[in-house]
């Protein structure tokens, strides 16, 4: 039913970027080896930076989980035949998503052997505890849709009735996931960047905008490589989706900043004043803050011209530069910007280690292997047809 | 193409591996059996609870005084000899009566390879003056 | 006996629901259990004109670090400490005027866990290894924390310190009496609890030569802590973020 052996053959090209990735993630988890033998001494967290890499990555991963939504609502709910192929491939970049961050909460625990215990001691009122549902929740579902949608595939069939039933729950699902990781940080009393209503909304948009970028990649580069196309159509469609949610989430970042600077309110300005402008001779966040900005903007422009989107090297450049500037806006950008100053007005400096990078690029690593064994097996049972 | 022999190798290194245990056992067993001798403590006559019960459940009795401990912040046991004990690792259990961890816990556990303990990462190992104070 | 599969079901319903009925019964017995003794609210009132007298001092934190085998690491970016002293400035940015800043600025003030009333770290712990215990004391248990450092990230005034690496090679002299934590896990001022239980004064406040720190039960009107609290003025940390904090400052 896995029909993983599908996954198993291939050609010397394949089995070479598959052995990369398995020497790249062998490589994260002798470095997690260390992590466990000597303690999170080995990144560069802090007493006042406390979270850093691994949870900007679990921010982020889990809003490219929530996007598949962006693909199921056409499909499911509108009808939009064009996304016939694509549907699956966003559904199975979500599982992946979503295991990835699972994989950046357990690396980033000081006792990792102890996880159970957010089982074994559930805590409704912690917003953590929720978060370990809707993600759990989010994983089968989806997990149970693709395995589905494939099954039928390869048995030249049509998708039972409950795969559509499925789906329309993973709508709400999805926003829930992301809703509540945007609740983890948005409670809590003593961050201003973190406390505000438009976190959530930020997310959502934030996650509509980078999650189908990546997804647009991975058709393109399939397109590239293997004989699999979800058609123009498909790609084109989801660029206009991109295009919106960029859009929004630029002005939501706006409306940010405009709140900070004109109320001039100290406590609240202070954080973008650390990540643009640099705050107690502490400055080296702020080239990634405006390069993150600048792409953003570039993304933008490619993506409002009607000419240059439907150009596929355009949008694939506007679709690196939206993912690479929400990765390092809603990443490091976000955590840093949060926990910087400390509630004691203390500016400490936050750069990842090596090892840190190391199980950061291993987990990436995991990822893109579970992804490509994945698309593998849906370009095998396509190819049968 | 043959699978035989990849079916077999993986068979032969599966059923190696779901034996480790024997083979280790096998290997360790260079330790001439000597038969375990706990000294008891000199000057107290009763255990906090039946020796049965702390043979079988020692470690069901300290998770019970952690939790009443740490999170009703009771610190008073009433053995079942009405004795009343104060419910602290370091100081009832070992410094009162039972010494040290090597004098004491890691001879059974060590012996007998149970359940690696970790209490000692946290809890102290009664140092010998500790031991004699009240 | 032939047993049907609807009987099956049927009788593991119901076992299950007898199950799910007994433990719901016995849950709210023992909630509405015996009498509630007197509420005890355990809070510290902090001195700030007689702890600035003397330059330097710093006996009770050496007092509360030395007892409870907090590790001194020496990397100031991972330090632990459970109360430590920081210049007035940092504590109450807000609470000065340009005039005050030049006689105030750098009067060190000590902190510590404030030990809220709804703090926002019990709050957010998935494992409940942070509560607040019935005498006020915001209480760690080093057993259950999984080392996530939420509560960190939620604690508004930065009382929380994480065990990067193992602490044992850190402690100067260990005390036995207190165990030390393993890597991996939160920690912070304790309010002494143990010592607490026994009645007596948290170490910091009897290490104290200028009798700057006066600690008592809240509740009780006429204890010594709620005397200097109606005679003096007395400000908090951050009081509007509601967390409740029982720590006062006599400015």
């Amino acid at each position: 039913m896995l029909m993983f052996e599908k996954a198993l053959t291939g050609s010397r090209r394949y089995w070479l970027w598959v052995t990369c990735l398995l020497l790249v993630a062998l490589a994260g988890f002798l470095c997690y080896l260390r992590q466990l033998a000597h303690g999170l001494v080995i990144t560069g967290l802090s007493r006042d930076v406390t979270w850093g890499l691994y949870i900007a990555q679990f921010t982020f991963f889990v809003g490219v989980a929530a996007s598949a939504v962006t693909v199921v609502v056409p499909y499911y709910l509108h009808d939009c035949k064009q996304f016939a192929r694509l549907t699956i491939l966003g559904e199975l970049l979500a599982v992946s998503a979503v295991t990835m961050s699972g994989l950046f909460i357990f690396v980033d625990l000081g006792q990792p052997a102890r996880i159970l215990n957010v089982v074994l001691h559930p805590q409704p009122q912690s917003v953590m505890f929720w978060d370990m549902i809707a993600l759990s929740g989010y994983f089968l579902i989806n997990t149970v849709i693709a395995m589905g949608t494939l099954h039928a595939g390869h048995e030249h069939a049509s998708p039972p009735g409950w795969i559509k039933s499925l789906a329309i729950v993973s709508i709400p699902w999805a926003i829930s996931i992301h809703t509540v990781t945007a609740f983890l940080y948005s409670g809590l009393p003593g961050r201003t960047y973190w406390l505000t209503a438009i976190l959530a909304p930020r997310f959502l948009a934030s996650a509509f905008s980078s999650g189908p970028a990546l997804l647009i990649l991975l058709c393109v580069a399939m397109r590239k490589l293997t004989a699999f196309d979800v058609g123009r159509e498909a790609i084109h469609k989801l660029a206009v989706i991109v295009t919106y949610a960029t859009a929004i989430n630029i002005f939501f970042i706006l409306t940010e900043v405009f709140t900070a600077l004109y109320s001039e309110i100290p406590a609240h300005e202070e954080n973008f004043e650390y990540l643009f402008i640099g705050l107690g001779g502490d400055y080296h966040l702020v080239p990634w803050m405006w390069f993150s900005f600048l792409l953003c903007l570039i993304a933008l422009t490619l993506l409002l011209v009607p000419r240059w989107r439907s150009n596929v090297r355009l949008l694939v450049i506007a679709c690196l530069c939206i993912f690479v500037s929400i990765w390092i806006d809603k990443g490091l950008g976000l955590i840093i910007g949060g926990l910087v100053p400390s509630p004691l007005g203390a500016i400490t400096r936050y750069a990842p280690t090596l090892p840190e990078w190391t199980i950061v690029c291993g987990i990436w690593a995991i990822g893109a292997l579970m992804t490509t064994a994945f698309y593998k097996i849906t370009f095998s049972i396509w190819e049968e047809h | 193409m043959n699978d035989r022999p990849f079916i077999l190798g993986g068979l032969l290194v599966f059923v190696v591996f779901v034996t480790a245990p024997i083979w280790h056992g096998v290997a360790a067993r260079q330790v001439a059996l000597a038969p375990l001798e706990l000294k008891l403590p000199a000057q107290e006559k009763h255990c906090v609870a039946p020796v049965s019960y702390m043979r079988t459940s020692h470690m069901r009795l300290l998770d019970e005084w952690r939790t009443e401990v740490v999170r009703n912040q009771q610190r008073q046991y009433t053995a079942y000899d009405g004795k009343v004990y104060e419910m602290n690792l370091t100081r009832t259990c070992l410094s009162g009566c039972h010494g040290s961890q090597k004098e004491f816990c890691d001879r059974c556990h060590s012996y007998n390879g149970a359940a690696a303990l970790n209490c000692w990462n946290c809890h102290s190992d009664a140092p010998l003056a500790a031991r004699n104070a009240p | 006996m032939k047993v049907t599969r609807k009987q099956f079901l049927q009788l593991s319903g119901l076992s299950l629901i007898a199950v799910t009925a007994r433990k719901l019964v016995r849950g709210a017995a023992n909630s509405t259990a015996t009498e509630s003794p007197k509420t005890i609210r355990w809070g510290m009132a902090i001195d700030v004109q007689k702890c600035r007298r003397k330059e330097g001092c710093n006996g009770c934190i050496k007092a509360c670090h030395s007892t409870h085998n907090v590790p001194q690491f020496g990397d100031q970016a991972r330090e632990v400490k459970w109360t430590w002293k920081q210049p007035f400035e940092d504590v109450f940015p807000f609470a000065q005027t340009q005039y005050t800043r030049e006689v105030f600025a750098d009067a060190p003030v000590l902190l510590m866990c404030n030990h809220c009333d709804d703090p926002p770290c019990q709050d957010v712990c998935p494992v409940d290894a942070t509560w607040r215990t019935d005498e006020g004391v915001v209480t760690i248990d080093w057993h259950r924390c999984i080392g996530c450092r939420y509560c960190m990230a939620a604690c508004p005034y930065g009382s929380r310190s994480f065990n990067w690496q193992d602490p044992r090679p850190a402690i100067p002299t260990v005390n036995p009496d207190f165990p030390t934590r393993t890597r991996g896990v939160v920690e912070k001022c304790n309010f002494c609890e143990e010592r607490l239980a026994k009645r007596l004064p948290p170490v910091c406040v009897e290490a104290c030569e200028e009798k700057a720190l006066i600690f008592g039960d809240l509740e009780q009107a006429d204890s010594e802590i709620r005397k200097v609290l109606h005679a003096r003025f007395a400000v908090q940390r951050k009081p509007e973020l509601g967390a409740g904090p029982s720590v006062y400052y006599l400015i």
